[in-house]
């Protein structure tokens, strides 16, 4: 490996395959877990229970459902996505929704009764009263996004399912360090294994300093 | 005489307690009414209903006139007309200038007005060097001070204050019942619900006061009437103390 380019290439890959799945992920996650968390309906429990199994859900899976879909053969097979990024970001993207709803469901429920009330008593509309309640739980909406960015950030089976770890296309951090210890290249494993360690606490040190920020 | 809050057979049950029973009363333009009685006996889910936050299993609420429940389209907008101090008072994890700023925004006003109103409103509470501080990190009693401020900013008709000055300290007591008192006297056709459990405060600021028990309403009459002769021989009894509980 060329240290130079490739290993820069194959980190900012990993960076947007994971950062973008994190993204999408809690842009579906948060919303979802605020409304199953501030809604009362029927077989809430069951759906949160539902929610809370998927974080087990193995990645492997979810590379295999994406590859399922996007194959040659499979129902979205004309859109020639499988095997690049983008077949990455979906199965990842899977894997961090869950994670991020449940989390989410339980920071929500977790904000104080009184918070609702004391909103919707200065006259908050619905809608008003749960960004209200959702700004009040930021530590753990943050705390959900960290979650899912760890997880996928340290994903190999979907992302070397789905993406191929081809050279200078799919190639990310996880699946480089796979190639290079079958091939015996220990060390450079170890190196590589030492990128995405900093990687992963670089950007987990942004988001705590994020949630650490006061409120003001 | 306006009525302004009327509550007719109203009753809310929680599982299998009946927090609320078959309650009438109202409460007319321009007075300070009180709810008074034992813990638990049903005064905040009481408030709570009078300002729309829940709905009754049962009878019916009006405000100006009008009957409605937390369900009813507008209720939000009437809400606007009132303000509320919960029995456990709760600040926004933001600052103090934004938790004032809060009901204001909510009303659309614009910010010019909202910084002059915030201001001298801070100024008045002496927390204006504080402003930017997150509310957080205020004293039990300047919260109680701040949550006041913030029901009150908006100058609304109705004031409910559910155990407003419980847990604080002489002083703290001394200082918010002022601050109700101002409030009152700046508009003489303000409406003020005060629940408490501490009949000297009851005695000190309502003009009419009711003793709830059990969910029920026991006895309704005029201050003077409450303390000196009741109908009621509870109402008799908790005046003196001798009601246990």
């Amino acid at each position: 490996m060329v240290i130079n380019s490739e290993l820069l290439d194959v980190t900012l890959l990993s960076l947007y395959v994971s950062g973008v799945a994190t993204i999408i992920g809690s842009a579906i996650g948060i919303p979802l877990g605020a409304l199953i968390g501030l809604s009362e309906f029927g077989g809430k429990s069951v759906v949160k229970t539902l929610t809370y199994t998927l974080y087990g859900f193995p990645p492997v899976l979810a590379g295999l459902f994406i590859y399922y879909l996007f194959s040659r053969s499979g129902i979205f097979g004309f859109m020639g996505i499988l095997f690049t990024p983008t077949a990455m970001i979906l199965a990842e993207t899977l894997l961090v929704i869950p994670l991020v709803t449940g989390i989410t469901i339980t920071s929500v429920s977790e904000v104080d009764r009184s918070v609702k009330d004391t909103v919707r008593s200065m006259g908050a509309t619905h809608r008003q009263s749960v960004l209200t309640v959702m700004k009040e739980a930021w530590v753990g909406l943050v705390m959900a996004a960290m979650i899912g960015f760890g997880r996928v950030i340290a994903e190999v089976g979907a992302a070397y399912l789905v993406g191929g770890n081809i050279r200078g296309e799919t190639r990310v951090l996880t699946t480089a360090i796979m190639l290079e210890t079958r091939m015996g290249n220990f060390a450079w494993a170890m190196a590589l294994g030492g990128v995405l360690l900093a990687v992963a606490l670089s950007v987990f040190l942004f988001l705590r300093l994020l949630q650490e920020k006061e409120m003001l | 005489m306006t009525v302004k809050i009327s509550l007719e057979g109203v009753s809310r049950r929680y599982k299998d307690v009946d927090a609320v029973r078959d309650v009438s009363l109202s409460v007319n333009e321009g007075e300070v009414f009180g709810v008074l009685g034992p813990s638990g006996a049903g005064k905040s889910t009481l408030l709570r209903l009078m300002d729309l936050l829940e709905s009754p299993d049962r009878g019916s609420v009006s405000v100006n006139g009008k009957q409605m429940d937390a369900s009813s389209i507008g209720a939000y907008e009437t809400r606007k007309t009132f303000g509320m101090v919960l029995q456990r008072p709760m600040v926004l994890n933001r600052s103090v200038w934004n938790n004032l700023c809060y009901p204001l925004r909510l009303r659309g006003w614009e910010e010019d007005r909202i910084e002059e109103k915030v201001g001298s409103e801070l100024h008045k509470l002496g927390l204006h060097d504080r402003r930017g501080k997150n509310a957080r990190t205020l004293s039990g009693g300047e919260t109680q001070r701040l949550c006041f401020s913030r029901a009150t900013i908006h100058n609304p008709q109705i004031l409910l204050l559910d155990e407003f000055a419980a847990n604080l300290d002489p002083a703290n007591v001394v200082l918010l019942e002022g601050q109700v008192a101002g409030f009152i006297e700046e508009d003489a056709s303000r409406t003020v619900v005060i629940v408490t459990h501490n009949m000297f405060q009851a005695k000190r600021m309502c003009d009419r006061i009711a003793l709830m028990w059990n969910g029920e309403i026991i006895e309704t009459a005029d201050k003077d009437k409450f303390f000196s002769s009741p109908d009621d021989p509870r109402t008799s009894a908790f005046v003196k103390g001798e009601l246990v509980y």
